[in-house]
């Protein structure tokens, strides 16, 4: 299934329950606020590090560049755009959105 | 209003994200307002505040207002006391030269001891 996160992590604690839930062979795409846990240096990136041995991540880029953190991904972190936002949405059979 | 004309000390205080939620540009909007004035205006970033001023928004791509410009013009309305918390900055892995504007660096402490300082505090 695929999970949407769109908070900060540093903010409140959507990202900490995702990770805590998600199932090993999912999906996550961080939006919004959410992106802040695909950027290097951040309290998140080690434990986005650690999910992405059994999560694929994925971010999605326009969020990114909004917040001037483009240059700042994690690396294996994948970027979509919106089309891509909506492919993922389509490929998986559920989504839940961390809100 | 006692104190007719007297200048009051009002501190910003700004601890959210950019775009995700309107409190960052409402702030803006409101310290731009403000200036009209007169007063002695502090604007203090904290928490994720700080990623407001994180240089090299882009905000094409998601159709909303790049304000960021906006805090290179406060120097123009003699807004100059713009104060980034140190441990806020580190711990998402930031520094000074990552900032949009010149700033001060502050501890966590010190910007505890100037918000004591103030006449009105204005949170977002």
């Amino acid at each position: 299934m695929l999970h949407i996160v769109n908070k900060s992590p540093t903010e409140r604690n959507a990202f900490d329950s995702c990770l805590a839930t998600a199932q090993p062979g999912g999906a996550i795409l961080l939006i919004e606020d959410g992106v802040y846990a695909a950027t290097r240096g951040g309290p998140a990136e080690s434990r986005l590090r650690t999910a992405m041995t059994k999560l694929e991540i994925y971010a999605l880029a326009p969020d990114l560049e909004a917040r001037g953190m483009a240059s700042a991904v994690t690396e294996g972190v994948k970027l979509v755009d919106y089309g891509g936002f909506v492919d993922l949405v389509t490929k998986h059979d559920t989504c839940q959105s961390w809100l | 209003m006692s104190e007719h004309g007297a200048i009051k000390k009002f501190m910003y205080v700004n601890r959210k994200a950019p775009h995700g939620t309107i409190y960052a540009l409402e702030s803006l909007e409101v310290v731009l307002i403000a200036a009209a004035f007169d007063q002695d205006v502090t604007l203090a970033f904290l928490d994720d505040g700080v990623y407001q001023l994180k240089k090299g928004h882009q905000t094409k791509g998601i159709e909303l207002k790049n304000f960021q410009p906006t805090y290179r013009a406060l120097e123009d309305y003699d807004i100059t006391k713009l104060y980034v918390e140190k441990e806020s900055l580190e711990s998402r892995g930031l520094t000074a030269d990552d900032m949009c504007v010149p700033v001060e660096v502050k501890s966590r402490a010190d910007l505890g001891r100037m918000m004591e300082e103030q006449d009105v505090l204005l949170s977002f």
